[in-house]
């Protein structure tokens, strides 16, 4: 029975690190490739490279390309993300308190609305989001396309309706006495809300601000139609696209961006590994 | 009377921003969408839109590019979350038991779902046209090191069920990884004890348990299949084509792509919009009554 246990386990050893090479593989493909001449990686595409130093000309390269502006691309990433998670979370936290702490019949169906928002797929509301945007140029002249502003107003509307879901849900199980208390010391609902509420509701900030992340980090079709492919303000997926477009594959150079363009995201899983998972399982059954 | 006053001013203040921007971003235009799908709107500055009824839901029944594309669609979606669901359940077991570095396991097959679909989209395309002949090349095997595997119709759905596998499994595989470490320790032994095997504890005790988590993970899967635009673009970009009952259709088109492409490619913003607007209403039905069959069978259980 023993020998028999040891067994098993070490066939569920190798069997769970075989799987964890194969998923692993692309990984593998993408950085000794990234590390290679065009005519190298066409003739020995699953070779480790001749030169590794190939691979500092490789990122010098999409440095400077005018294609793909990697720098300002980055830049512009940062920006929108990091932007768009503070104001989602802080604006959604702000509406679900107020909504879960005035039971009006206003109130419900303002909820309502905004859970009607989570099964309304991004393809019905894009053509005409474009054209509301425009309408709103032309006659308000604000302009919101191909603006950092813009892009950011579109993720706050798309954000809502999960933060707000998962905010009001949490601040239920708060109790009012707590507020009351506040109240009673003299302060005002902003006061309590900004001093009270939001210090308590820090877990479910992290959990809303990693699925956030990660879907706008990575979020091509919504940018693609807000800021235009090419444009002057570049996210990274928007830069990647507008390259391996224009270019007839040149695979090495490919490579060598989808290797810069993950490796931002991939620094801050190993370094925030176990926020990041626990947030996404919380944030998924919720 | 006053203090009324500021409650009302307050609890609208907090509502405005997130309430305003939700309305301009996704309700106005929801309901603007309705509109010009009953129009000829094509976008172009200055024309006017014309009512014209129902007509672009009528051609768009009679378009075999739809069809096809709606077929293709379902085919995608029920493969995948078969796909995704067994191998992520299968990795669940596998980084639950009492081995080594079981962390480190989890996280290595996690980390693919962090890289959006359009990098992981040419990642796959890459792989599937250079490196998986060169492979065929290695092993001496013909068959493989000629397999032009993006110039066939379905294998090339096949190469983006794969693509799309890898980047999601991992994810579910974390909500059965915590599904299965709830399932209470006591209950299994007990079962042992009892004489059990490996099969009648799975059927018996893990798989009602984690019952509650299926439901979770088939709606996801299923919604972000059908929903699937990202890898599409980068890996087949559509192609290749097919012919479907005499008229050719690109093989791997599925809806969000066909919807971009009619109105962006072929300027007809209204027809566009009417199919988003049956993709929409699609995915709603399939989706509750996914998740409806499922809440049954929970309790069944």
């Amino acid at each position: 029975m023993e020998s028999k246990n040891k067994y098993i386990k070490i066939l569920l050893q190798i069997v769970t690190i075989s799987f964890f090479l194969v998923t692993l593989f692309p990984f593998f493909v993408v950085i000794v490739n990234a590390a290679k001449s065009s005519l190298e990686i066409i003739t020995e595409p699953i070779a480790f490279p001749e030169h590794w130093t190939q691979l500092f000309a490789n990122i010098k390269e999409i440095w400077t390309s005018p294609n793909i502006r990697y720098a300002s691309s980055v830049y512009s990433s940062i920006i929108i993300t990091s932007i768009s998670l503070l104001t989602i979370s802080i604006f959604s936290a702000m509406a679900a308190w107020v909504l879960v702490r005035r039971k009006t019949p206003i109130s419900t169906v303002i909820f309502l609305l905004f859970i009607s928002g989570l099964i309304i797929p991004f393809q019905v509301v894009m053509f005409p989001l474009i054209a509301l945007f425009r309408m709103i140029n032309e006659t308000l002249g604000i302009r919101l396309l191909r603006e950092y502003h813009g892009m950011i107003f579109a993720y706050i509307g798309f954000g809502a309706p999960l933060a707000v879901f998962m905010f009001h849900g949490f601040i239920k199980s708060i109790p009012l006495e707590l507020e009351e208390a506040a109240l009673l010391d003299g302060c005002s609902k902003p006061q309590i809300f900004f001093k009270v509420i939001m210090p308590i509701l820090k877990p479910i900030f992290v959990t809303i601000s990693i699925l956030n992340a990660i879907w706008i980090w990575n979020d091509f079709l919504l940018p693609s139609l807000i800021l235009g492919i090419g444009q002057d303000v570049q996210t990274i997926p928007l830069a990647i696209a507008n390259f391996a477009g224009s270019f007839v594959k040149k695979w090495d150079l490919i490579m060598t961006a989808v290797l810069m363009a993950a490796a931002p995201i991939i620094v801050g899983f190993i370094i925030a590994q176990k926020h990041i998972i626990k947030g996404m399982v919380s944030g998924s059954i919720k | 009377m006053n203090k009324r006053i500021k409650d009302n001013l307050v609890f609208w203040l907090f509502l405005a921003p997130a309430l305003f921007s939700f309305l301009v971003v996704v309700i106005i235009p929801f309901f603007m969408g309705l509109y010009y799908s009953m129009t000829d709107w094509t976008a172009v500055a200055g024309l006017e839109a014309n009512w014209v009824g129902f007509k672009n839901y009528e051609d768009m029944f009679s378009d075999l590019a739809f069809r096809y594309s709606f077929i293709r669609t379902f085919l995608f979606s029920v493969l995948s979350v078969i796909t995704i669901n067994v191998i992520a359940l299968f990795f669940a077991f596998l980084v639950t038991r009492e081995i080594r570095f079981r962390n480190f396991y989890r996280a290595g097959f996690f980390i693919p779902n962090l890289i959006g679909g359009l990098v992981l989209g040419y990642i796959w395309q890459f792989i599937f046209k250079e490196v998986v002949p060169a492979i065929g090349g290695l092993l001496g095997i013909n068959f493989i090191e000629n397999l032009l595997l993006l110039a066939d119709p379905n294998l090339t759905l096949i190469g983006l069920i794969m693509a799309f596998t890898w980047q999601y499994a991992g994810y579910i595989m974390m909500i059965y990884v915590a599904a299965l470490l709830n399932v209470p320790q006591e209950l299994l032994e007990a079962s042992e004890i009892d004489g059990a095997n490996f099969w009648q504890k799975l059927r018996n005790i893990t798989i009602p348990m984690i019952a509650q988590a299926f439901t979770i993970t088939s709606f996801l899967t299923l919604v972000n299949s059908f929903k699937q635009y990202d890898i599409i673009v980068a890996l087949t970009a559509g192609g290749p084509t097919d012919i479907y009952k005499g008229e050719v259709v690109n093989s791997t088109e599925l809806l969000a792509v066909h919807i971009y492409n009619i109105a962006f490619k072929y300027n007809k913003m209204a027809q566009g919009q009417a199919r988003a607007i049956i993709f929409f209403l699609v995915l709603s039905v399939v989706s509750i009554a996914q998740v409806y069959y499922n809440k049954q069978k929970e309790i069944e259980m």
